[in-house]
């Protein structure tokens, strides 16, 4: 009986998580750098607990966001490498919802692990403990959003020169949104203000992600097997 | 049917290609006239703005490149999407001969930006919501040009190439939204905006003439690099030879 | 019902495929030699839809394979050069995920499949510790597993010792029982039946 796609996606999910938990070091490493640039940050600024508390949006995002381009390398490459891709593509199900699948997973592996312990990062850079549920939300979703939007251009880049400097000059431009509306609810949190309404633009843009970024990736990694 | 033979003619390298040998000299000759009217019109004719002064003028080269900019982006991803979905190889030739001009008059929006903000608010830049969304979309410029030089097989450059713009394209709304947004949440006196002194006739018509002006240039630049594009993609056919010959 | 027609394709500036054409019916095994470079891997995978001849068409059951894409892949078993395994999985959990995307799948079928193909004694080791014929066998089970009509293997013999070569052949003569097409590239020939095979050589 030929499976659904849905059930395909389930599966596709499933092995994910299930190769993720037998090679940890492909989610702790990304953790480890953001965690490695929030705290190289105070160094390049100040000790001043006030003013890192001000730069600590900025700092948190753009860790984030150098942080999710790192593990976008191995959103697909793997998969490209040995083969599974390719199988993917040729199945007869919908590569979208199985790259949608493979993203949502990834985005549970990486980008979630880093806005539960941004708190960690966040508190180092002077915020209080009342923003932290802001925080994380904001980067939750927002990361949530890049995953998306990144999985476009992974699959673009498979198998171009230096892909991976690639991807982050392809991807950042088209991040810009999640990160000005992602930064704004951050600094919210931070400052005691209502994140309402930037949550609801990030939504908004996450939404319109979840509609099309999984099809336009499918597209993507169909030229990027050629 | 006569529509089907113009799209074929359209998709045909040796039509197009002479379609450009023969009509880049008269979008070139067209270009120079409506430039030069309008430089006249603008820096000579129109009056000094009444806040601004002469250094308003600027903007008689910065409006147009700026919407330049952001309309040859658009026609590089409607070329692309054309090759993509119907399979041409001139709509991609295109595409890729739209890069680099757009990425020029981006560059030269934000130079005369630049230039326009000294004289009126003392530094060579501002963040303004119009020259940071340029510069974003100079960014996706340098990641389209980037992706096609990063891959080999120029076929499958072509068409991630146009995957990219297309979704570039789509985004391009939104940046400049979320830009706007970021730049209102933050008006402080010294961070102002950019924004055209009113205008009335005297002042409008050198404008839209000279975006006109640039339009027929950005149209001459884009033959001729289409042509060169063609002729590298398609060095092995037949009707080359017949060509250069 | 498989149909190749005039099927052009460069890989950058090298013209590839000049104009190949063929026609695969049931029970058939069309066999691609040539040199190495000579556009064998090119085609199979054009076949599969993996790349886009510039001009030409594959067709199957009548249509052009790339309008009905899904159902065509649905009907199709492809096997390149490397065995599509992720290493850190079991030869078992590997099956149990390329092909249950496709269609539901017992473990049964799986070990049925496995034991065909010679590969029970290292099932459930994780297959980067598998040597690479080993690999092979399992990715061969894959494709017993996938219940297709087409067959399209790419140098199905590679890293195979004599016992292996064999299986291959065995493999081959009952998809072909069995109404199936199979299309190869091989290097050395592959010893069936003359009625069966259809050969074709690449880059003459």
């Amino acid at each position: 009986m030929k499976a659904t796609a849905l059930v395909a996606a389930r599966l596709v999910a499933m092995r994910d998580l299930r190769l993720a938990f037998r090679k940890p070091s492909q989610i702790i490493q990304p953790l480890m750098f953001f965690m490695i640039v929030a705290t190289l940050f105070p160094l390049t600024l100040t000790p001043e607990m006030s003013r890192l508390r001000d730069a600590a949006p900025g700092v948190l995002w753009i860790g984030a966001l150098l942080s999710s381009l790192l593990a976008l390398e191995f959103l697909f490459r793997d998969d490209a490498v040995d083969g599974t891709l390719e199988q993917f593509a040729l199945s007869g199900q919908s590569l979208t919802w199985m790259l949608f699948a493979k993203t949502c997973t990834h985005w549970l592996l990486t980008g979630l692990p880093l806005a539960l312990s941004a708190p960690i990062a966040a508190a180092a850079l002077g915020v209080s403990a009342e923003a932290m549920p802001g925080v994380v939300a904001s980067l939750a979703l927002g990361s949530f959003a890049m995953s998306l939007v990144g999985a476009i251009g992974a699959g673009l880049t498979l198998g171009a020169r230096r892909g991976g400097v690639l991807l982050s000059l392809l991807t950042l431009p088209l991040a810009v949104p999640i990160l000005i509306f992602g930064a704004r609810a951050t600094q919210l949190a931070i400052t005691g203000g209502d994140i309402a309404p930037p949550m609801y633009l990030l939504g908004a843009i996450a939404v319109l992600g979840v509609t099309l970024a999984p099809l336009a990736a499918a597209a993507a990694v169909r030229i990027g097997l050629e | 049917m006569a529509t089907w033979t113009w799209f074929h003619r359209l998709a045909s390298p040796p039509h197009v290609y002479a379609f450009a040998r023969r009509w880049t000299p008269w979008f070139g000759a067209f270009a120079a006239v409506a430039m030069v009217v309008a430089l006249y019109g603008g820096l000579v004719l129109a009056p000094p703005d009444y806040q601004q002064k002469d250094a308003f003028r600027m903007v008689y080269v910065h409006a147009p490149t700026a919407w330049l900019s952001l309309m040859i982006y658009t026609t590089m991803a409607v070329a692309a999407g054309v090759g993509l979905i119907w399979r041409m190889k001139v709509a991609h030739a295109a595409a890729a001969a739209c890069a680099p001009i757009g990425a020029w008059f981006t560059v030269a929006a934000l130079g005369t930006g630049m230039l326009w903000g000294k004289p009126m608010w003392g530094a060579y830049w501002v963040w303004d919501p119009r020259l940071t969304a340029e510069l974003v979309l100079l960014f996706l410029y340098f990641g389209y040009m980037g992706l096609r030089a990063g891959i080999e097989d120029p076929a499958k450059a072509d068409k991630a190439s146009a995957v990219l713009a297309v979704v570039g394209v789509i985004n391009v709304p939104i940046i400049k939204f979320s830009v706007e947004w970021w730049n209102s949440l933050h008006q402080t006196p010294t961070v102002m905006q950019m924004g055209k002194p009113k205008m009335d006739g005297d002042m409008l018509w050198p404008l839209l003439l000279m975006f006109v002006g640039f339009a027929l240039y950005f149209v001459t630049v884009l033959l001729i690099r289409l042509r060169a594009e063609l002729l590298r993609r398609e060095r092995n056919a037949s009707w080359i030879r017949e060509v250069v010959a | 019902m498989l149909t190749v027609q005039g099927v052009h394709l460069w890989r950058g500036d090298r013209h590839v495929l000049r104009g190949v054409s063929f026609d695969g019916a049931p029970g058939k095994c069309v066999l691609l030699t040539g040199k190495n470079g000579a556009g064998k891997t090119t085609l199979i995978r054009a076949i599969a839809g993996l790349l886009d001849p510039e001009e030409g068409q594959v067709s199957w059951r009548g249509a052009p394979a790339r309008s009905r894409r899904d159902e065509f892949h649905l009907e199709l078993a492809y096997l390149g050069h490397e065995p599509p395994l992720k290493g850190d999985l079991s030869a078992l959990e590997n099956l149990k995920y390329s092909v249950g995307i496709r269609r539901t799948v017992t473990s049964a079928e799986i070990q049925a499949a496995l034991a065909r193909t010679g590969a029970s004694s290292f099932s459930d080791r994780p297959t980067r510790m598998l040597s690479a014929g080993q690999k092979r066998r399992v990715a061969l089970a894959g494709v017993l597993l996938a219940d297709a009509v087409l067959w399209l293997l790419d140098e199905p013999t590679t890293n195979l010792d004599a016992d292996g070569q064999q299986l291959v052949r065995d493999l081959i003569s009952e998809q072909l029982g069995r109404g199936g097409i199979v299309v190869a590239a091989v290097h050395h020939s592959l010893s069936l039946p003359a009625e069966q095979i259809h050969a074709l050589e690449l880059g003459a």
